[in-house]
């Protein structure tokens, strides 16, 4: 299934590339919007807060938020990776390389992943500026980062390769992503809301993936760390299938 | 000769119901220069598309120095070079990047040198560092070129290569395909003009509304087609066509203003230089003269039409 290895480095360093050209917004970007979230909801608002659970509400929504532009990153990025060569026309090129559809996806997802890996650590340092995070399962951290970070990108590669206009690229994260993620305890515990909201927020997955994020940190969250690590399990062997389906159909990539 | 490329039974018809290519049988030769020739939306694009991977075939099978284009498509693809028809470029990359790009694609290793001298032969290595959306439309034209070729194709694809090219990048490109043709790289070019098939191609195919009508030796189609007509614009009118003139095949157009007359270009004598003799001798004189190669365009119609007449004559049978 992988032999092209050169062929993926090509695609790996074109896409890294293109972040390259815009570095400094990827970078400036989390560092305002982060420092701007402290500001308002650690300062302001996170002052009239008690804790959560034992947890300063400050460092509370550190990894609400790392997961908040993760998930928003992953799916913008991967998807343009895709989107842009299917929209320029250059997709002719990956198309008629003697590369396998596994070589093609781990190229452009690990370098979509890479780049949210990095926008993640950023957001995790400059927290630091402003409050005091501990890290009680720092392993399982760094390995759920990954991971969320991956199957994002494997949900951006797919909207990336539906999408027929740019406007269909921008729908899913927009309308669908960011509200899920906001309303899915990026910036409060379950247990704040009134019980019927608290049943109604758990079909949201994100709710799952976030929880066990903030698991990861604290100790604790809104679900067992065993039902999270089920949802994320899930949501990417999802992905995964439908990448393979996909491309085995030549679903919107070949006629 | 070896083949280096078998299509047998190649169909496609697109999810729309639109048959773009029915059931193709094509053999090229290895080292040969392949040109196929069809108006526009006869199949020509879709039938490179097919071997290069692009569009999947609904019937038939590819074979690529014998590997299976479906089974086998990394060993199939890595011989394969394409230059598409349309301009696709990434806008903001450098030269020397994508078309470095292109070679790692095809799993080939870092070859600085190599890569230098097909930019020089391309006339793209003042440009390496130039970003692609800055370069002239024959420039970018170059850089396609220079990716398809960057993997070291043993088979090149260049779908009309001199679309909407400019005389001097045309002629580079004919030399080129020469150049090509003498490393042992088969060309398959499609085009839609018949001076270019005369110049480069060895051997011509004929595609119609997704089938091949014909596939001929050059020299062969030449001869078949290769039809001229002078017209002289005479200084003063003629009311009918003077017995001296009668060994010609001569027609009057023009309110008898013009004199016509249709040879064969590739005859050892053409008639013209006995005929303006003639005319010179007998004192009718002529103001302007151009001759016309019969277009690509008349060729298609008489033979598509020969192809009609065929279908309806066998059904009457």
């Amino acid at each position: 299934m992988i032999s092209n290895l050169r062929g993926i480095r090509a695609i790996y360093q074109f896409e890294m590339a293109r972040f390259g050209r815009t570095f400094w917004t990827s970078l400036m970007l989390p560092v305002i919007t982060t420092a701007l979230y402290f500001v308002v909801f650690g300062s302001a608002i996170g002052g009239r807060m008690s804790e959560v659970g034992g947890v300063p509400y400050g460092a509370f929504i550190v990894p609400g938020l790392m997961m908040l532009t993760m998930f928003t990153e992953s799916i913008s990025n991967a998807s343009f990776g895709i989107y842009m060569p299917k929209w320029t026309g250059t997709i002719y090129e990956m198309l008629s390389a003697p590369l396998s559809p596994l070589e093609t996806v781990i190229a452009y997802v690990g370098a979509a992943a890479t780049k949210s890996v990095i926008i993640g650590a950023i957001i995790f340092a400059t927290a630091h500026l402003f409050v005091d995070v501990q890290v009680a399962h720092p392993l399982l951290m760094v390995g759920f980062m990954l991971l969320m970070a991956v199957t994002f990108c494997l949900f951006g590669f797919i909207i990336g390769i539906w999408a027929q206009s740019f406007e269909q690229l921008q729908v899913i994260p927009l309308l669908v992503v960011y509200p899920l993620t906001f309303l899915g305890g990026a910036f409060y515990s379950l247990d704040m809301l009134p019980a019927t909201w608290r049943t109604v927020t758990l079909f949201n997955p994100v709710v799952y993936l976030i929880s066990g994020f903030r698991w990861t940190f604290f100790g604790q969250g809104d679900v067992a760390i065993e039902v999270s690590m089920g949802a994320v399990a899930l949501f990417f062997a999802l992905c995964l299938g439908i990448i393979f389906w996909m491309f085995r159909t030549g679903y919107r990539l070949k006629s | 000769m070896t083949a280096v490329l078998q299509i047998s039974g190649l169909g496609k018809t697109y999810q729309s119901g639109h048959t773009a290519l029915s059931h193709v049988d094509l053999t090229i030769n290895k080292g040969e220069i392949f040109a196929l020739l069809g108006p526009n939306g006869a199949g020509k694009t879709t039938l490179i598309s097919i071997v290069c991977g692009i569009v999947t075939p609904t019937a038939g099978l590819v074979s690529v120095a014998g590997h299976d284009h479906a089974r086998e498509y990394r060993a199939a693809r890595s011989l394969i070079g394409l230059v598409p028809q349309e301009l696709h470029t990434d806008a903001f990359e450098t030269v020397l990047a994508t078309v470095s790009f292109s070679r790692g694609l095809f799993g080939k290793p870092r070859d600085p040198a190599f890569i230098e001298k097909l930019l020089r032969d391309l006339s793209l290595w003042d440009k390496r560092d130039a970003k692609i959306m800055e370069l002239s439309g024959g420039m970018k034209r170059r850089v396609m070129i220079a990716k398809a070729l960057s993997h070291e194709p043993e088979i090149l694809f260049l779908d009309e290569p001199t679309a909407g090219v400019d005389v001097e990048l045309r002629r580079d490109m004919w030399q080129m395909v020469h150049g090509l043709r003498e490393r042992g790289v088969t060309i398959i070019l499609t085009t839609h003009y018949i001076e270019e098939a005369e110049e480069m191609a060895d051997r011509v195919g004929v595609i119609s509304k997704g089938e091949l009508i014909l596939v001929e030796e050059k020299h062969a189609l030449i001869k078949k087609l290769g039809r001229k007509t002078l017209t002289l614009n005479l200084a003063e009118p003629l009311s009918s066509i003077p017995p001296a003139l009668a060994d010609w095949k001569l027609e009057l157009a023009g309110d008898g203003h013009e004199l016509v007359y249709e040879f064969d270009s590739q005859a050892e004598a053409t008639g013209v230089p006995s005929l303006l003799r003639r005319m010179s001798d007998i004192g009718v004189g002529f103001k302007d003269l151009h001759t016309k190669q019969s277009s690509l365009e008349d060729i298609f119609v008489g033979l598509v039409h020969r192809d009609n007449n065929a279908a309806a004559t066998g059904e009457a049978a």
